[in-house]
């Protein structure tokens, strides 16, 4: 960071502007609990309000990226700890990301709150926006005691929000197991926090800055943040709450985590890696690189094999939240080797991943919040034909999904091209065999990639396409129109991206400017042609694209209508001249994931129950387990079980014995002092 | 200057679009010869065209707007990766909207639209053959991505015509990685254009296919449509390869006498091509469908092992 660079607004300064929306959103969630009941007064008020200060946040942050950073500190909380906080360019494109998703997201959630999901509709909207504006905070936290305190509400008000249908067992459960990891996670950052404060005991962040560690505590403070990030982000293996917890939650719930939340780790890890630590061993990056890697193949594999939609989303999370950790384990490589071009492009692509992803996978997770709310069924199984009763959340769905499956034009493959591109840098790390083997992450990112696209033509078709598979599905009603404008904004979102990456790139380049890594080379590339490296004459232009595949549809239907004619006639499904077809003959979810079991066997447990031939009633019972639960944290929790006991022993339910540990503990104390 | 360019890239387009179902003819000619068939003409492919465009279009009655658009996407991102890869030149404006990689995400938008189309009318052909074809597609899509890293990693783009033009720069050298490589983007031309041994296009024996079985619904102008993609596909595919292989005698200037040479060049290679890719379906017997994951997943690690060989060679 450059030193010097801050210059101290007045009150219309971008930081006290984002201040001031963060304490709206927490007035907001005040405002809840005036009128807990009223579903007419938060659905059609406050969260409208909420999902306005979104957009203005992101508004102002976007307007801030090319102002110096700014920093403020305000004498609140204890004494002697004021809290510092910062506003620069890595601050601001979070905030952006924040603030745009969760505007979207906020206006559907106004139509979709409106049963109160089995809560409190205020207490909802108390938990909703405090959950948004601890969000913003840790962007914003510029010492270790302000962060860790956006970082636990963060974690808190999620949690409630995941619980709001306490009543039943499994949400309990997953609840409580996403409440453990979070706080193991915390426990890992405030110690990585504690070793990079580096003897000062000055726990600012412009005091980590100037710590100057030996490699060993840096090693080891590196390694805590990723541990604590990454169980933040559901890196695998530190991801078995994640598909738990995010179907959990009531839909906007789902997409706020998974499109924001899980974006908080990721800046953590930037903002860890690249700011406070200076300059990263390149080494460092592998971790994360080949967990990410790994965990980019495991949870698609798994996304693949999932029969509840939301399930299944979660899983495409771990996936992408895979692509991302692989993207910044590179780009630390390549920042540990100097290589400071490749790292800046690197991490643009990182960081335009993280918004794509915060577009795409909001926007599924509504549509699926769209089709719970219709049909009452999360179930594939128990899904199909919905496009010809809900055309708006269909096709806007189809958007999204296009866009995660890494489609050209739209935004998901943008961020993945430039990933691909920076990934043929890595032949040129000056260390033998390691050059050697990270071209080969781009082939496994690749197949990542492709195996995206099956997932989600699953989704897609199971839920959309086809026959209704239940009765009840042909009463489903399309979305009211506040979850209509929810998913158009985040639609607008995805193509937008899609279509200007040029901007974007632009936008992203000023954080790694701000990082000391460089921006990207100058080209005289025309803003519509996206040139990342000159030298290497590798383009994409959006835009020309669609325009291509536009004009060719438009020139075909018209050439066709001018040539021959548009006669259709609309008959019975042809099926090969099978007849008696009905919507059970459908591929189920499970049909459509065979292929995956059958193929990444070894990855799953599975359990089944195949019928005989004689079985008066057959029955069939697929079951697929996750191995790294039972391999790691089965034994994990039966040692704790087991420790828990031998230290039970300490009980003795006697106040005699109570009092001799404290005589004990007094003892010891006075000989250490003495 | 600019516009004789843009006539030119028209030209290349114009000729991919009329000459990817004669190529389609000539494979199947040749494939009737060598099994001792007598062979239909090498217009045949057109005639059935014609005859789709003349017919009434018959539609399921539960299919959406979703399963009458996705011809035209189909057609019409085949029509722009024909665009994109160079085929009788290099220099053409058009390319510089996508590289490579994009070209394979092109490829991969049409797969998908393909297979949602299919899933559409909701019979039990069309999910399994949706099924199918996305499996064929995860393992092929990044062995192609593969294929064309190691061409990246050598000339330092991923732009199709300058891989292209620098390498018929070069003098022809057989190197390790080469054979590698080729032998694995074979098998994905063969695997992604449904060719024997992954899928047989003349058959409509309900339990083997895949690419017949996405277009059991369409009838009329949106069969033709798609069967006129599935030959620009095979065209395309057949383009990439000469492009990155054996790309001498492509033309990096607009004069006249180069791009006729080129176009001269182009016809004959394509004709090699055919038959030699006639030859291969004739000796080879079907895989069962299982079996074809692992056919491709042999093509992702022998592109790897051509990667691995660059790498670690240089040659």
């Amino acid at each position: 960071m450059g030193a010097g660079a801050f210059v101290s607004y007045g009150f219309n300064s971008p930081l006290t502007v984002c201040l001031l929306l963060l304490t709206a959103w927490c007035t907001v969630a005040l405002a809840g609990l005036v009128r807990p009941l009223s579903i007419a007064f938060v659905g059609r008020t406050l969260f409208p309000v909420g999902a306005f200060c979104g957009a203005a946040l992101a508004f102002v942050a976007a307007t801030s990226l090319r102002h110096p950073s700014e920093q403020l500190v305000l004498p609140i909380g204890l004494p002697d700890l004021p809290v510092h906080l910062r506003l620069d360019a890595l601050s601001s494109v979070f905030l952006i990301l924040l603030g745009a998703a969760s505007a979207g997201i906020s206006i559907f959630a106004a139509g979709y709150f409106r049963r109160g999901e089995g809560a409190a509709p205020g207490l909802l909207c108390l938990q909703y926006h405090l959950f948004l504006a601890s969000m913003g905070f840790v962007f914003l936290a510029d010492d270790a005691y302000a962060f860790m305190l956006a970082w636990e509400t963060m974690a808190l008000s999620s949690y409630f929000l995941v619980t709001t249908q306490h009543r039943i067992p499994e949400i309990r459960h997953a609840g409580f197991l996403y409440l453990l990891m979070a706080h193991l996670g915390a426990i890992a950052i405030l110690l990585s926090f504690g070793i990079l404060q580096g003897g000062s005991w000055h726990f600012t962040f412009d005091a980590m800055r100037a710590a100057h560690l030996a490699p060993n505590w840096s090693t080891t403070a590196f390694c805590l943040a990723l541990i604590g990030f990454g169980a933040k982000a559901g890196l695998v293996p530190l991801h078995v709450w994640l598909p738990e917890a995010h179907p959990a939650a009531p839909s906007p719930v789902s997409a706020l985590m998974s499109g924001v939340m899980l974006k908080t780790a990721l800046y953590g890890m930037i903002r860890v890696s690249f700011d406070l630590m200076g300059q990263p061993l390149w080494w460092w990056g592998l971790v994360p690189l080949s967990l990410g890697l790994f965990s980019a193949l495991y949870g698609v594999v798994f996304a693949a094999a999932q029969t509840d939609m939301k399930r299944l989303l979660a899983y495409s999370s771990i996936e992408n939240i895979g692509i991302l950790f692989t993207g910044l384990g590179l780009a630390i490589v390549f920042a540990g080797v100097e290589m400071r071009a490749a790292a800046a492009l690197t991490l643009i692509a990182v960081m335009y991943h993280a918004m794509n992803h915060a577009f795409m996978k909001s926007l599924l997770f509504l549509g699926t919040g769209a089709v719970l709310h219709a049909t009452g069924e999360r179930n594939l199984g128990h899904l199909g034909g919905l496009i010809h009763r809900m055309p708006w959340v269909t096709w806007l769905t189809l958007i999204g999904v296009l866009a995660i499956a890494g489609l050209p034009p739209l935004n998901g493959f943008v961020s993945e091209w430039l990933l691909l591109q920076s990934f043929l840098f890595a032949y040129k790390v000056p260390h033998p065999f390691i050059n050697m083997l990270l071209p080969l992450g781009a082939a496994l990112l690749a197949l990542a990639a492709a195996l995206a696209g099956y997932v989600m033509v699953k989704f897609f078709g199971v839920i959309f396409l086809g026959q209704p598979r239940e009765p009840a599905l042909q009463r489903a009603n399309d979305a009211g129109f506040a979850e209509r404008l929810g998913l158009v904004w985040l639609a607008v979102g995805c193509v937008l991206l899609g279509f200007l990456p040029t901007h974007f790139i632009s936008m992203f380049g000023i954080v790694t400017q701000q990082l000391n890594l460089g921006g990207l080379p100058a080209s005289d590339a025309p803003w519509w042609l996206l040139v990342p490296i000159p030298e290497r004459q590798s383009s994409y232009a959006p835009l020309v694209f669609f325009a291509a595949i536009a004009i060719v549809v438009v020139l075909a239907i018209v050439s066709v209508r001018l040539f021959y004619h548009q006669r259709i006639r609309k008959g019975a499904a042809w099926d090969c001249g099978f007849g008696g077809l009905n919507s059970r003959m459908q591929d189920t979810a499970e049909g459509f994931g065979q292929p995956i079991r059958h193929l990444f066997q070894p990855l799953f447990a599975i359990v089944r129950e195949l019928p005989t031939a004689f079985d008066s009633q057959p029955k069939y019972r697929l079951e697929i387990g996750d191995r790294i639960w039972r391999a790691l944290y089965q034994p994990l929790g039966a040692l704790v079980r087991r420790v828990a006991d031998k230290v039970a022993w300490l009980q003795q339910g006697r106040i005699a014995t109570y009092l001799l540990y404290s005589f004990v503990t007094l003892v010891v104390l006075l000989a250490l002092m003495l | 200057m600019n516009v004789f360019d843009w006539i030119v890239q028209l030209m290349g387009i114009a000729l991919a679009v009329a000459a990817a179902p004669v190529f389609v003819g000539w494979v199947n000619q040749c494939r009737a010869w060598l099994q001792n068939k007598s062979a239909p003409g090498l217009l045949q492919p057109y005639r059935g065209i014609r005859k789709l465009f003349h017919k009434d279009a018959v539609i399921a009655e539960n299919a959406s707007r979703l399963f009458r658009l996705a011809p035209y996407v189909v057609f019409g991102a085949m029509v722009t990766a024909a665009a994109v890869i160079p085929s009788i030149a290099t220099r053409l404006p058009f390319t510089q909207a996508a590289d490579a990689i994009a070209l394979v995400g092109l490829l991969a938008t049409a797969r998908v639209f393909l297979s949602l189309a299919a899933m559409d009318v909701g019979t039990a052909f069309g999910t399994m053959g949706a099924r199918r074809e996305m499996m064929i597609g995860f393992l092929a899509e990044p062995a192609l991505l593969v294929v064309i890293f190691v061409f990246s990693l050598q000339f330092s783009t991923t732009a199709l015509p300058m891989i292209a033009e620098r390498l018929s720069a070069q003098a022809f050298a057989l190197n390790p990685s080469l054979a590698f490589t080729a032998v694995a983007f074979t098998m994905v031309l063969l695997a992604e254009n449904a060719r024997i041994p992954v899928d047989n296009p003349a058959t409509h024996l309900e339990l083997t296919m895949i690419h017949e079985a996405l277009l059991l619904e369409y009838s009329a102008r949106h069969l033709a449509l798609m069967e006129w993609a599935a030959a620009l596909k095979l065209f395309n595919y057949a383009c990439i390869g000469l492009a990155v292989f054996i790309p001498w005698g492509i033309a990096t200037s607009h004069a006249p006498s180069s791009l006729a040479v080129s176009v001269m060049l182009l016809g004959v290679k394509l004709l090699v091509a055919g038959a030699g890719l006639a030859l291969i379906e004739t000796l080879s017997a079907k895989l069962r469908v299982f079996r074809a994951p692992e056919f491709l997943a042999t093509a992702f690690l022998f592109a790897v092992l051509g990667l691995l060989v660059r790498l670690l060679l240089g040659a």
